[in-house]
């Protein structure tokens, strides 16, 4: 299909032999595990004394305030309707009072507005919380889109949105429990602690949508997770955990969906489109928790590891718990934290910020030391090629970079820059440790306003055209 | 606390793979063939090879000091452009040509050109192939190997030129027991280094395997099977195909121009050893592939997974 050379026996290992699919491997890289807590049930930390919940926890319109200060709220109290289509609810993840609702800076660098509540410890919770009612796909939809759910495992996609799809498009379902970042170990927990909740999401997935398969697909560093899953699942129908190849970027949309469907999601195209819904393992076990009892999502597991920590473990922390009472809990610093990472280290976003609330998709805290703060100093390309022969999306990061550099938008256009899913593959292997993450990020913003002049260009000309097309007319008359 | 905090661009980790111990890799894959030179070819041998690194290395810092760019020479490169220059050269090279050699390779076609990751040819071989046109008498002097009867000043190549393997030991030639320069004889001591650069993933099989391949299947052609295996294993064409052409800078970087390019090595060395009027043609073919990468390049582009034609 296309060319490259992995190392590796191509295939995927399937639960029933009769449906081995035979594909080849896209690219990736071996990177470090260090799943130091993967046997580390989650522990519910003490109730935070504030908690500061941002509007904007998702891909799309910010929610919008509908508490005000002095209010009491309690816990899985809506604090934020959806601001638009593409938008999710907030809800309280603590009882007590609304002191104020201020703008701050996100860890990402946006500016969203954030209700301020201070806890009163009872953690009650609120009255009006009542199981939703799912008879049917709409009822269904509009359940997922009140549990506040979105993209847990990173991405933070208002779910709703996604699921609302025509089920006669749905050929495949697929759960994601890759989890292929190295140190997080949430979707682990979630197979092994909320196993029948997953069985539940997939019966009622299969209910609504019909897809010719579920597949769940793990990394086959998780044997535990895998057998537990392949045991709940032994008696369905149409349910499949693939063991998948432990090689990063694993749990990446496009390349899951090709490695567990064979499917491939084209330019500009969603998975719908190949005929796909993903959804993250802890991302559909939230939304049958929801179905089931009513509570919304107002907290979520968190693991903290790395370098600097004392403890790494997994915990339960409310939205909006700032990360110094997280990593607190779990027994503080060890050595002196140099850099803070929200998310895995291959994509995760490092913040100075420690007063930084937890978010819907803060999947880990990572804190490390001097030793592994400090970026590599570049030195020159030496056209190894290693980032080419690694990038599962097959694109070229070194000349991506030269491309930039020579000021050639056009070459990014050909390059196909704007299918990185800046996995950061690239980067990692890299020998003369070049920035090559920051790069395609700078490269996309450039093919963005390349396009966009082209845009404005190409309707000039149809404007001047149409103009002197009128003028012609008007002579001819 | 806050004002220690580094902040970066992901990824936040990094592989342990460096330049410097892709180099080092390098080096090492060339020992072999630098114990055979010592074995077969005397301490000369060493003194010549130890002498380029040096004058390489000191080129390399100098040129750099010189210009007031940030220095490289940790990065081991010139120390491995040094020594496969010395690998390239007769036991009996005057030092002081030798030393023309090694300013050639790293401030004429490395520095000139922007360092490190910058030059279109391999250093190495295009100084040698400088001395071959400058000092054609002491470059073409080959002395006899130590242990072998054979005083024949002929190198294996010069009797292949007839068309035929008459009068060669394949054994001879395999083990490095041959004239020829310092490190280009012994096909088993650069196989084995050429083995350990795979091993290591320095290098991948697609350029030596294709260039070697490409030789002995024309070879195979023009003389039969004897003739295609001393071919093959006569002259510098495993030093070329393992250690020369398989340069970074130099070479294309997908696997496909890799392919490309090995065998326009292949196919043009075969020409200059068959039709050419030099007996040996690996240097130049790698030499003018080395020119053509630019273009491999661009043939070879990688096709985007889900990319969609414009």
């Amino acid at each position: 299909m296309h060319a490259g050379i992995t190392v590796r026996v191509h295939s995927v290992i399937w639960q029933k032999e009769e449906t081995a699919l035979s594909i080849k491997l896209l690219h990736g890289v071996r990177v470090p595990h260090r799943k130091n807590t993967a046997e580390s049930v989650p522990v519910r930390i003490p109730t935070p004394k504030t908690v500061t919940i941002p509007m904007s926890m998702n891909i799309g319109a910010p929610a919008k305030p509908v508490v005000k200060p002095g209010d009491t709220v309690k816990v899985g109290q809506m604090i934020g309707e959806p601001g638009g289509f593409v938008s999710s609810p907030v809800y309280s993840g603590v009882s007590g009072t609304v002191k104020k609702i201020d703008d701050i800076l996100l860890f990402h660098g946006a500016v969203s507005p954030a209700v301020v509540i201070e806890s009163d410890g009872e953690q009650t919770p609120y009255e009006g919380l009542a199981a939703p009612e799912v008879t049917d796909l709409d009822s269904f939809v509009e359940a997922v889109r009140m549990s506040g759910v979105v993209g847990l495992g990173g991405a933070g996609f208002p779910t709703a949105v996604k699921l609302k799809a025509d089920p006669a498009k749905v050929d495949f379902i697929c759960i994601n429990g890759a989890e292929c970042e190295p140190y997080l170990t949430g979707d682990t927990r979630t197979m092994l602690d909320d196993t029948d909740l997953l069985v539940e999401g997939i019966a009622m997935l299969q209910k609504f949508y019909s897809p010719e398969k579920v597949i769940i697909g793990v990394e086959d560093n998780k044997p535990k997770a895998i057998a537990k899953l392949r045991e709940a699942t032994k008696e369905m129908d149409g349910v499949e955990v693939a063991a998948l190849p432990a090689l990063y970027p694993q749990g990446g949309e496009k390349v899951l969906i090709y490695h567990t469907t064979g499917r491939i999601v084209e330019e500009g195209k969603l998975p719908l489109d190949a005929g796909v819904i993903v959804l993250n393992t802890t991302t559909l076990a939230t939304i049958v928790r929801y179905i089931r009892t009513g509570m919304p999502l107002t907290e979520r597991r968190i693991t903290v590891d790395g370098s600097a920590v004392r403890n790494p473990m997994n915990v339960f922390a409310p939205i909006g718990t700032p990360l110094r009472d997280v990593i607190d809990f779990t027994g503080g610093f060890k050595s002196d934290p140099r850099k803070i990472i929200l998310g895995g280290p291959m994509m995760g976003i490092a913040t100075t910020d420690l007063d930084q609330p937890v978010v819907k998709n803060t999947g880990a805290i990572l804190c490390f030391d001097a030793k592994d703060a400090e970026p590599p100093a570049p030195t020159p390309c030496i056209k190894c090629g290693r980032c080419v022969n690694h990038c599962p999306m097959n694109l070229m990061p070194t000349d991506i970079e030269r491309a930039l550099d020579l000021g050639r938008p056009d070459l990014l256009k050909e390059l196909k820059v704007n299918l990185c899913i800046e996995c950061g593959c690239c980067a990692f292997v890299c020998p003369a440790k070049r920035p090559l993450v920051q790069v395609n990020k700078l490269a996309k913003i450039e093919l963005n306003n390349y396009n966009k002049k082209l845009k404005a260009e190409a309707e000039a000309r149809a404007a001047k055209e149409a103009a002197k097309n009128e003028g012609k007319e008007a002579n001819a008359e | 606390m806050n004002e220690n905090m580094i902040v970066s661009v992901s990824p936040h980790i990094r592989s342990n793979d460096t330049t410097q111990t892709i180099m080092r890799d390098v080096l090492i894959g060339l020992v072999p063939a630098v114990i055979v030179s010592v074995v077969f070819f005397g301490l000369r041998a060493l003194l010549v090879e130890l002498f380029c690194v040096a004058v390489c290395v000191f080129c390399e810092w100098l040129f750099e000091r010189g210009m007031k760019r940030p220095n490289t020479i940790s990065d081991l490169s010139a120390a491995v452009t040094g020594l496969m220059l010395a690998m390239n050269l007769p036991v009996r090279i005057p030092l002081w040509q030798a030393a023309i050699g090694c300013v050639v390779a790293i401030i004429v076609v490395k520095q000139l050109f922007g360092g490190i990751g910058h030059n279109f040819a391999n250093p190495a071989l295009t100084a040698r192939i400088v001395m071959f046109l400058a000092f054609s008498s002491t470059m073409a002097t080959w002395t006899a190997p130590n242990f072998v009867d054979a005083v024949s000043s002929a190198t294996p190549l010069e009797i292949l030129k007839t068309g035929s393997a008459e009068g060669l030991n394949l054994l001879h030639l395999f083990l490095g027991a041959a004239g020829g320069s310092l490190g280009e004889t012994s096909t088993v001591a650069l196989l084995a280094g050429g083995l350990y650069m795979m091993f290591r993933k320095v290098i991948s099989w697609h350029i030596p395997v294709t260039y070697i391949g490409t030789v002995f299947l024309l070879s195979l052609l023009k003389g039969g099977f004897t003739f295609a295996v001393a071919e093959i294993f006569a002259g510098s064409l495993f030093l070329c195909a393992f250690f020369m052409a398989t340069d970074y800078v130099t070479s294309p970087h997908t696997n496909k121009g890799r392919l490309m390019y090995a065998f326009g090595c292949g196919l043009l060395t075969c020409l200059i050893r068959f039709y050419g009027s030099y007996p040996e043609g690996a240097s130049f073919a790698v030499l003018l592939m080395n020119i053509l990468t630019p273009y491999i390049n661009r043939w070879s582009m990688t096709k985007p997974f889900g990319g969609v034609k414009a």
